[in-house]
Order: C-alpha cells, then structure tokens, then sequence
C-alpha cells in the first residue's frame, strides 16, 4: 500500500492540490491508526491531513474517487447452447501446449476472476509505469505496454493454437479467449484514461494558462473566446493574490520605542507616576489608487484585458477610482460594481469605447470633475498608449496629476520602440511619471503590479 | 503525557475518542450534530497532536465545535480572539509594568536602606542586579491567553478565533507555539506545555493564510449542512420544537441558499429563527409570519428586499419538497 499512497499524493500534485512532505507523513500517521477497511473514513482522514483549502478539498474529493476507483470487471459468460444439446466439451489449456496451461492471464479469463484481473492490471500498470503519463498523445502507446505486461501477446498465441486443434472443443476455448481478450483490452483503454485524467489531465491545463499568460494581448484579433474565461479566471486570481497582500491596513506597534509624549499624558491621572507605558505604533495605510483606462480604437485588442483587470482590481481594492476614455473620460466604479464582469465591459464599451482618442480632452475632464480625488496618498494608474491623434496632450494636466500624487505609473500596451512614433505622445508624457512599462502579457502586467503596490504604494 | 492519557485517568468520556463513530455519538451528546468528516478530523487531530485548521462561512459552527470538544473532555477552554495589531505581549505575556512600578515605589526607602551600607558603587551594582531578577518573575508576569494554554497541567482546549484576522507576523509567532507547544520568555526560559492543548483555529478567509501555518495543522473545510443533517442540528439545539415546523423552517432556509444572497443564511440563522419561531408560539410557517421575521436570517436591507416578494413562492417550494 506504500506505492499506492505515493501514487496518490502524486496524483494530487498532478490536481493541483499542494503536498509537501511533512503533509505526506501525516498522512501516512493517519492511515497507520485508521488502516484501509473503511474507505470513506479513509477519505475523510486523508482530506483532512492533505487538502489545506476550499478549493483544494474539492479537488482531492474528485481525485480520490478517481484515484480509488475499481469498476468490477464484468466477463461475459459462454451464450447457453442453442436448442437444449449438451455443449461440446471444451478444450481445456493443457491440451493447447506448456505453455498456454502456465499462462496466468489465460487462467483468469477462463475462471471469470475480476479481482485477479484487477491485480494483475495494477501489477502490469506498475511494470509499465503508466503513472508516468504525461501528455494525452502516450496513451496508445502505454496501453499498447501495459497489454503486453499483462501478457496478452501469449493469449493470441494460444488463440491461434487452440484454433488449429482437432474438434469442436479447439474454437470454443479460442472463443472464449478471444471475447475476454477484448474485454482485457477495453479495460486497459478504460484504465489508461483513467491514469490519465489522474495524472495528465491537469498538467495540460497547467500549459495552457502558462501560454496564455505570456501571449501578447494587443495581437491581431484579439484574445480568442475559448481563452478569454481562462484569462479572466487567472486576471481574477492575481488580482485576488494582490490585494491580499497589500489592501489591510496595519497598525504595526514599533517594539521598543517609548511614545514618551502619550507617557507622560497618561500618567497624569497618577500623579506622575508612569502605570500604563505607551509605545509607538506606525500606522500603515490602506492603498489609494485611481486608475485610468483607454478604451479607444488604438488599443481595441487590449482593452478588453485592460477592463478585465480594472474589474478584478476594483473587487478586491477597497478605495480605487475608474476612469475610463476615449475622447471623453466617465467614472466607471458603479458600473463595474453593478455588472458581472462581461456585462460591465460590454457596458464601459458600450457607452464610451472604440472612439476617437484624445489625451488631452480626457486629461481635462479629469481636472474638471475628479481632480479632488487626488491626495498624496493616491497612486494613478494609467492604462493605455498615449496615441493622441496629433491633439494637445495637455502636458499642464499631467504636471498638476503628478504633483499632487503619490506616484504616476504608466502601463503602455505597445513595445517601447513604438513610443513616440507617429501620434503617440508617449516621451512627452514621461518626465511626468515615475514609471512607466511596456505592459501587453498576464506575466509582465502582474510582475509591474507588484513592483508599483511594492514600491509605490505605502504598506 | 497526551489529553487521551490524561482525561483517561479522570473521566469516562475518554471512550469518545476510541473511534469515529464514538466521537460522533459524544459529540451529540453534548448537542453537536457532526458530520462524519467533522468528526474525523477532530478524532485524528487528537490522536496526530496536531492542531485543526477550521474554515466555513461565518455561522456554520467553527467556534462551536471547539466548545464542545471542551465539553465532551471536561477540559477548560481557553479562548483567543485574533484581531489586527494583536501581538505577542497581548497573545503570550506580558510583563505587569504597573505593579512593577508600584512595587519600585514602595520599596523605595527599603531598596535604599539595602543600598546604604554598600562599600562601593560596584556592590551596589551587584545587589541592585539581585533586585532586579526579582522582578522579572513569576509574580509579575501576565500571563495572556497561548502562555496559559501551554501552563494548564492538565490540558485544554485552546480556540484561536478568527486567525485570518491577525497579521501575517502573527501568524509566523505561532508557527513555534503550534508546532512543539513551547514558547520562549527571555526572562524565563522556554516554557513548555506539559500536556500538549488541544488547539482549534478557525478562519473566515478574509485572507489567505502562509503555506507554513498550513501545513502544521490538519484541515477541516465546514460546508452548508445537507437538510437532513441540519433538522438534526435544529431538533438539538431548540429541543421543543415540533418536527413539522423543523421540516419547513430547514425547507425554507435551503430555498434562500440557492438564491444569489449577499450574505445566505447559515446554520446559526436558522437556529435563531427557530428560537424566534418558537417564541412567538407558531407550530407551522405561513407567509405572514415569515416576512415578519425575515430579519433573523438575512442580515441585509437589499437581501430582504429582494426576498421579501417570493416569499409565498419559496414557502409553497418549501413546503412541497420531502
């Protein structure tokens, strides 16, 4: 049983639920005391020692009762003979050959012995190593081994020997041989995919969203449908993983340091005597950000991914404002507090998106209306490729912006070899921030997110 | 020594722990209904020494289960609540400056009386360092919740609440007590716990805690009961409450789960509703009375909003569904 536990923890690294070792010698505790007898207490053990999460106990739930899974195998009896006649005798093994009497499988089949089987399955499995599966394209090939482990080569043998013998009893022996053969061969397919879905299944996905979080996302035509909930799950997820990290604010008591003001105010009420000694604390507060997001024609094929994200953003940070423009600039929080995240882009695109670009009248909308939301708290975020249609850029806006900020940071979609040609107002605007980034895959945009909440925001 | 050989010695409740079905059994009888993953979770916790990691929705019965494990032992429970900021000197100890201070005082003439025949500035010293181990001792330590978890002899249970509350350098301060049931006082030496306590921590997941905390503790997901199991819960823990009533009541609460809620009702909203119930002598549900009573399980003014027109339509699926 060792080998199976390794198996299985194995396959729960494979579906994605993390298990160090320390975890699996607990486990290994917790079967020693509870043993195998009662498999869903040896369900609810093991869950309780390795699946660390929500998440992560669904996911051992479904890999368990693949992993544990045996379907009895179900061997088709000989048909009753037609018209009441007592059937011929059957040839038995010994007078096919040797070698076909000594042949194991040859001996379950004809006994109809499923658990023999099974064992037999998981033995040849372990010969083979089919755990091994890592892609969906070995599984012929490791059915193919796992077969010949079993020794299905020699079943064909003796098939084709117990053809050739004299009388009738020769072909029912092959027949019923042969029709336990293909049961055999269909369950080594059935327990194929099923290794595969243990140990295979996930890592496949994994790939995917490796992929995909390094795709360009301003590439022609966009994200493709099938990839963009996968993206938007993983947008949501980092996001998540941000905020986590830097939205609490903290008082963090400073040990050591006498707040010798507040001493001594306190120890008035006992006559000078200090009772209650106070020490310092710093407060650590909560990030402000105000982001921005270009939703016009230049950027189409990102703006999708930039909304996503200024939707997951705005879940998960308590005090963020959005912005959203084309030529003209709106406040987007209440939608995108209203809507599920495809409706609200719909809807932010709907109202505003796919216009005429101008940095300039956004800039200006912004200073009229939301300029009071600006403290030296705030970080502005701005998402987008400074393509102004040869308009004033409005530089003096961008000043008072960053003056009055904590920082600017700018997520450019486009290659810093593109900025500055033909509209792009890109290095006009730069002396204005503090950063500024290429920013157009998953990967890049939450490695720079994490350096600006890092660097730029105070936690 | 462990709890189990402890508690053996002094009470018959001990046969709780000898298998799962057992726990399962005492748990009731000190009115928890558990699950049979509840049940064996706690059974390995006690067994491994190792703490339970408790999540689940707010309501669903994670601090309960630490006090009733602390019935079903007869052990003390001792209980801290996490919250931002908590530190060591409010989790572990702290020092009694006050008394500390007040005791200076006092013996300030005696101290200088001491002082008095010294021969020189360096005897001084030595004596006044003397003093000062003096009051760095046991009487003028304040002992905070994790220090007397570990200093009950006999056991305990020791419930850390909401641990998902506290700072992630909390949560790193713990890793030492959880692991060996020690802690280290400079001015003492490490203290460590004769009797391992039986720890619970249970989190709300407001946010994610260190793989490190993790994985020294076992894990125990609660989800939203099955009907069957909560009309248990709800028979228990309002014992004169008719069956019928039960049945519709649990019907009810389980049609609002499969709302889009803001906050759903969870297994200790619907045990206030059927205290409610019960106060206002009602035997079985009508729509009247449960729109006067809505407040007890939905926390929010948009929740009650929204559910208050379908009330007749949830109560006639309620009461139509076995």
């Amino acid at each position: 049983m060792q080998h199976q536990m390794e198996d299985f923890i194995r396959a729960l690294r494979a579906a994605d639920v993390k298990v160090s070792p320390a975890e699996s010698i607990d486990a290994h505790e917790a079967v020693a005391r509870i043993g195998y007898a009662d498999r869903e207490l040896l369900k609810d053990a093991l869950c309780a020692t390795l699946a660390k999460s929500e998440d992560e106990v669904r996911r051992f739930d479904r890999a368990f009762d693949n992993f544990f899974a045996r379907d009895p195998f179900d061997f088709a009896q000989p048909p009753p003979p037609e018209g009441g006649g007592s059937p011929p005798p059957e040839a038995r093994l010994e007078d096919v050959s040797e070698e076909a009497a000594s042949s194991e499988l040859a001996q379950i089949i004809l006994a109809g012995d499923s658990t023999a089987l099974s064992q037999a399955m998981e033995r040849a499995a372990q010969a083979a190593q089919v755990s091994e599966i890592r892609l969906s394209t070995q599984k012929s090939r490791l059915t193919r081994r796992l077969l010949d482990e079993m020794g299905v080569a020699e079943i064909e043998k003796i098939i084709s020997q117990a053809r050739r013998l004299e009388g009738e009893g020769g072909n029912a022996l092959a027949d019923r041989l042969e029709a336990g053969r293909r049961i055999v061969a269909a369950e080594a397919q059935r327990y194929m995919q099923r290794q595969h879905d243990l140990y295979a299944a996930e890592s496949g996905r994994q790939l995917r969203e490796e992929l995909l979080a390094r795709k360009a996302l301003n590439a022609e035509g966009g994200i493709d449908p099938v990839d963009l909930q996968v993206m938007q799950a993983l947008v949501r997820k980092m996001a998540k993983r941000l905020a986590d990290r830097y939205s609490r604010r903290r008082n963090r008591a400073r040990r050591g340091h006498l707040d010798v003001r507040r001493t001594l105010r306190q120890s008035m009420a006992y006559g000078g005597v200090p009772f209650n000694v106070v020490w310092k604390t710093e407060r650590v507060d909560k990030p402000k950000i105000i982001a921005i997001c270009d939703v016009s024609k230049s950027v189409a094929a990102a703006a999708q991914f930039l909304l996503t994200f200024l939707y997951s953003l705005n879940e998960v940070v308590d005090r963020m404002d959005a912005y959203a423009f084309s030529g003209r600039m709106i406040p987007v929080n209440q939608i995108l507090d209203e809507h599920g995240v495809d409706k609200a882009i719909l809807e932010v695109l709907k109202l505003i998106g796919f216009q005429q670009t101008d940095y300039g009248k956004a800039l200006q909308d912004f200073a009229e209306n939301h300029l009071d939301r600006l403290d030296r708290h705030t970080t502005v975020i701005i998402l987008g490729d400074a393509r102004s249609n040869y308009a004033d850029p409005r530089l003096d806006i961008m000043r008072t912006i960053h003056e009055r900020s904590r920082s600017v940071i700018w997520l450019n979609p486009e290659p810093e070899s593109y900025w500055n040609q033909g509209d792009s107002v890109m290095n006009r605007y730069l002396p204005f921030c503090h950063l500024a980034k290429t920013c157009n895959t998953l990967d890049q945009l939450e490695r720079i997110i994490e350096d600006v909440l890092r660097q730029y925001v105070p936690h | 020594m462990t709890i189990l050989a402890q508690a053996a010695n002094a009470s018959p409740s001990m046969d709780s722990f000898a298998s799962v079905d057992a726990l399962v059994e005492g748990l009731g009888g000190v009115g928890y209904i558990a699950s049979r993953r509840i049940a064996t979770a706690l059974y390995m916790s006690v067994h491994l020494q190792k703490p339970i990691l408790v999540e689940g929705v707010a309501g669903v019965g994670k601090t309960e289960l630490a006090l009733s494990t602390a019935a079903l032992l007869d052990l003390p429970l001792i209980r801290m609540q996490c919250y931002e900021g908590l530190d060591e000197s409010k989790a572990l100890y702290e020092w009694k400056y006050g008394k500390q201070l007040l005791y200076t005082q006092i013996l300030k003439d005696r101290m200088g009386a001491e002082l008095a025949d010294a021969a020189g500035m360096d005897e001084a010293m030595e004596r006044l360092h003397g003093m000062g181990d003096m009051f760095f001792s046991e009487p003028f330590l304040e002992p905070r919740p994790l220090m007397k978890a570990l200093r009950e002899d006999a056991g305990c249970v020791l419930l850390i609440d909401e641990i998902d509350k506290s700072d992630e350098a909390f949560e790193a301060f713990l890793l030492e007590v959880l692991s060996a049931y020690q802690a280290s006082v400079p001015e003492l030496g490490v203290i460590k716990a004769k009797t391992p306590p039986i720890v619970f921590l249970t989190s709300n997941n407001v946010r994610d805690l260190g793989d490190a905390l993790k994985r020294r503790c076992l894990h125990l997901h609660i989800p939203l009961p099955e009907a069957s199991l909560e009309r248990r819960i709800v028979a228990s823990r309002v014992p004169n409450i008719e069956e019928r009533l039960t049945h519709q009541l649990v019907g009810f609460v389980h049609a609002l789960r499969e709302m889009d809620l803001r906050k759903s009702p969870s297994i200790s909203e619907t045990v206030d509703w059927a205290r409610a119930l019960i106060l206002m002598h009602a035997d079985s549900l009508d729509a009247a009375m449960v729109r006067d009573t809505l407040n007890v399980i939905l926390k929010y003014e948009q929740d009650i909003q929204m559910v208050e027109p379908q009330v007749s339509e949830l109560l006639r699926t309620a009461l139509t569904t076995p």
